[in-house]
């Protein structure tokens, strides 16, 4: 018996499977994570040509080249698919390839359940988009389904959009219960949890997230349907229900959705700060601590996204409070990266870049939370251009640049060959310069009184959203030479050595690069 | 700890996940299909499609099963693989009781925040008066707002019938849990069985009270918000306790034909986990549901 065990663990991890049935059938996690990046690519040019419809409309005041239903489709679907197509798969994707290769593991734990989790994503998102060309149109109602837009005054197809949101739901369960597990069960000897890197450690708390509240989502999304197509009233004062109670559930999931989107990105600053400047990460058991305490206070701040709608007093100082502490444990972080980088050996390759950008950018972002989150001055911003200045900084200049930030760092690891450096300056430069000049004024758009979700506007805010549209639209540009250079690198960059970077840490440089299709199947030994 | 490493299977390529894929695509296309032309009371291909995706999904939980079952059989599996299972496995029930905290969480709001606001409560009373102002808030909900009227299902009778016969069946699973770590395949047989029987019986009452409800309340889906949670949460429950029965008959099937022993059975352990936690989501339920 036993040596037939062995044959077959011979067998099959010295041959790399070919043509299609090696993507349809893998139960490797390099090629499953692969399979995210390059879906959540995709997805990212699907929701991004979205914002290009939006930025066109809104170039000038006044409608010129699509109907307002249209344009609310475009909002909806870009924000649907940029948090769950996007942003959400990316980090799957990064985990998949880097935690069992972080933690010495032969792989993820539950490796076909891995495959699974990855292939019905693409089904889920062509059900979301197939909604688009239905009768009525496809969702409208705003990427956050408030009732009663989504209920009552929503199109036919909403029920495709709420089993779509199910299989992403079951897609993220499952994708974290792996991740979750693989870092409970799979660390090498000697990996103690303190030793981890924070890449691994963000996603383990993230992981928590996912499963505590992709649920509460699916539970949303019932009752939305349920509401609209079997007579019940949720979200309906007639029947005894409550449309604020809608918001309520969506925002339990909802806020810490968005530090599902944030955490990862922690880990992955965390990486390439110290490698780029030779130095150790300042202050990794406090980084560790902090980003428990986000995930903690995450459950406790849902209702700062609904200070307008009349909760008593008491709910809103609370809220309130309590979101103003998240600041703590997210100063913790920036602080640790800046007391990182002082008297450190400093370079700016590509990553180093990125994860600069980030550190000063995402503050940003921060900072304009801040604002959101005191009270009264939110009654002034709710629901304006400011809001959406306030979570794209976050999003874009914090998850998707730690995401790019991410692939530069690990492309040589993944691919075996180096990307071409001064192209990957250029995509960094027009990024960092293009997305200011389409952010940036949407904050003065917003404090001035621009609505946002509305596809026509009063003419004293043209002149910003001229200059928004342009960032916008070089924006988009500029990611289409990250593809480029993604591209460049896999077929015909310079070979990469094993570590290419001085000053990076950690078990996956200890690895031949490109990583060999199996890595660590005798688990490494770890001081 | 590194020899244990050293021999976690990691499983070669399998076609099932992206077949289980493809059911799952199918089935959630199919049921938006379905719903659409329900509710507009039209033809459509929306059925046919969610009942192939049924039996994709159904074909692809034979199979992989078979293998895995068959991987276990054939001793592939270490401790730790086990562990990763059983982990797994718990991390699932959680995300599970996170759902129907959802609905528990509607209730609890409907209940203690909009139907009192509705009438009147906190610094509602224009609310109230602008809105309804015939409304009456109490609880349960018998006369919405908007004039629909039901009657309040109570707890005695058949709820605490199925409760007494949900909590019996949880020691009755138990007590086959034991007779496996035992190995005394008798005990096992017998308490799984009647575990069978206990969820079986469950179900055709919980359809009873659901006939009850419908004809003699006048207690419906519709209404309002009291039915609404009602049934949902009861509705979500009777799934689960379907889904756990189906499970433990399987659990039977493999049994009779030998499968387990005191030391390997996660499959077993995994269903009894699972079993438990629908029993102890029907406790609050009833408490929650029923009773307060």
């Amino acid at each position: 018996m036993s040596t037939a065990v062995g044959d077959i663990h011979h067998d099959h991890h010295h041959h790399k499977p070919s043509g299609i049935t090696r993507w349809l059938f893998t139960t490797n996690h390099k090629d499953i994570g692969s399979l995210y990046l390059w879906f959540s690519f995709l997805m990212f040019l699907t929701g991004g040509a979205m914002a290009m419809v939006i930025r066109a409309e809104l170039f000038q005041p006044g409608l010129q080249l699509v109907e307002p239903h249209f344009f609310n489709q475009m909002t909806t679907v870009h924000g649907l698919i940029m948090v769950f197509g996007a942003v959400m798969p990316a980090f799957t994707g990064l985990a998949n390839w880097m935690i069992p290769m972080m933690i010495g593991a032969p792989d993820m734990a539950l490796p076909r359940m891995n495959n699974w989790s990855f292939w019905i994503l693409p089904f889920a998102f062509a059900i979301l988009l197939s909604s688009l060309f239905m009768p009525g149109g496809g969702p409208a109602f705003g990427w956050t389904f408030y009732a009663p837009l989504s209920t009552t005054y929503s199109p036919d197809s909403t029920a495709l959009f709420v089993f779509s949101i199910h299989i992403m739901g079951i897609s993220s369960i499952m994708g974290a219960i792996n991740v979750i597990v693989t870092i409970m069960n799979m660390r090498a000897p000697g990996m103690n949890y303190m030793k981890m890197p924070l890449f691994v450690w963000t996603w383990f708390i993230t992981a928590f997230l996912l499963i505590a509240v992709m649920p509460v989502l699916a539970g949303a999304v019932t009752m939305v349907l349920t509401d609209k197509y079997f007579g019940t009233s949720f979200f309906d004062a007639a029947g005894g229900g409550d449309p604020v109670m809608f918001q309520h559930i969506f925002w339990f999931f909802g806020h810490p959705e968005v530090y599902i989107m944030i955490l990862p990105s922690f880990g992955i600053i965390s990486a390439i700060i110290p490698a780029f400047t030779r130095k150790r990460l300042f202050g990794y058991s406090s980084m560790v601590y902090a980003t428990a305490s986000i995930a903690v206070l995450s459950f406790l701040v849902w209702a700062h996204h609904m200070f307008t709608t009349g909760m008593p007093v008491f709910a809103e100082l609370f809220f309130m409070y309590c979101t103003m502490l998240i600041a703590v444990p997210t100063g913790v972080k920036v602080f640790n990266w800046v007391a990182t980088m002082w008297r450190g050996a400093m370079t700016f390759e590509t990553p180093m870049l990125f994860a600069l950008a980030f550190v000063i950018l995402f503050t940003i972002g921060g900072f304009s939370g801040l604002m959101l989150a005191i009270t009264p001055v939110d009654f002034q911003y709710h629901d304006t251009y400011f809001v959406v200045a306030h979570f794209h900084y976050v999003l874009v200049t914090g998850a998707i640049f730690s995401i790019m930030a991410a692939c530069y760092y690990w492309l040589p690891k993944w691919s075996g060959h180096m990307y071409d450096e001064v192209l990957a300056r250029w995509h960094f430069w027009l990024s960092v310069i293009s997305v200011n000049v389409l952010f940036f004024p949407m904050h003065f758009a917003g404090l001035a009184g621009m609505p946002r979700r509305i596809p026509d506007y009063s003419v004293q805010f043209a002149d910003i959203n001229q200059i928004v549209s342009i960032g916008g639209f070089a924006f988009g540009l500029t990611q289409l030479l990250f593809l480029y250079i993604v591209v460049k690198c896999v077929r015909k960059g310079k070979p990469a050595p094993a570590k290419p970077w001085e000053g990076a840490e950690g078990l996956e440089w200890t690895v031949p690069s490109p990583a060999p299709y199996h890595t660590f199947e005798t688990p490494p030994k770890i001081d | 700890m590194a020899e244990k490493h050293a021999s976690y299977y990691v499983p070669a390529q399998s076609p099932w996940p992206i077949v289980g894929a493809i059911g799952l695509g199918l089935i959630a296309f199919g049921a938006g299909h379905t719903v659409l032309d329900v509710s507009k009371q039209q033809e459509g291909y929306g059925s046919t499609v969610l009942s192939a995706g049924l039996v994709v999904i159904a074909v692809m939980l034979f199979g992989w099963f078979r293998d895995q079952i068959n991987e276990s059989m054939r001793g592939l599996y270490s401790d730790q693989l086990g562990n990763s299972y059983r982990q797994g496995m718990a991390w699932f029930i959680f995300s599970e009781v996170m759902f129907f905290a959802a609905f528990f969480g509607a209730l609890f709001y409907a209940r203690m925040v909009a139907v009192p606001w509705l009438g009147g409560a906190s610094n509602n009373a224009m609310t109230n008066e602008v809105l309804w102002p015939t409304f009456d808030a109490i609880w349960p909900l018998v006369k919405t707002p908007g004039g629909t009227e039901t009657q309040a299902m109570g707890w005695y009778g058949l709820p605490l019938i199925n409760t007494a016969i949900l909590v019996t069946s949880s020691f009755t699973c138990h007590f086959a849990h034991m007779g496996l770590e035992k190995g005394k395949r008798g005990q096992l047989k017998l308490f799984l069985g009647l575990t069978i029987i206990l969820g079986a019986i469950f179900l055709y009452l919980q359809g009873a009270e659901y006939v009850h409800a419908y004809h003699e309340l006048g207690l419906t889906l519709q209404s309002g918000v009291y039915g609404n949670t009602f049934y949902l949460l009861t509705g979500f429950h009777g799934m689960h306790v379907t889904l756990g029965t189906l499970m433990l008959i399987i659990m039977f099937l493999r049994i009779l034909k030998g499968h387990f022993s005191a030391d390997n059975h996660f499959a077993f352990q995994a269903t009894s986990w699972y079993w438990h936690f629908v029993d102890a989501v029907w406790i609050a339920l009833f408490v929650i549901v029923y009773v307060l």
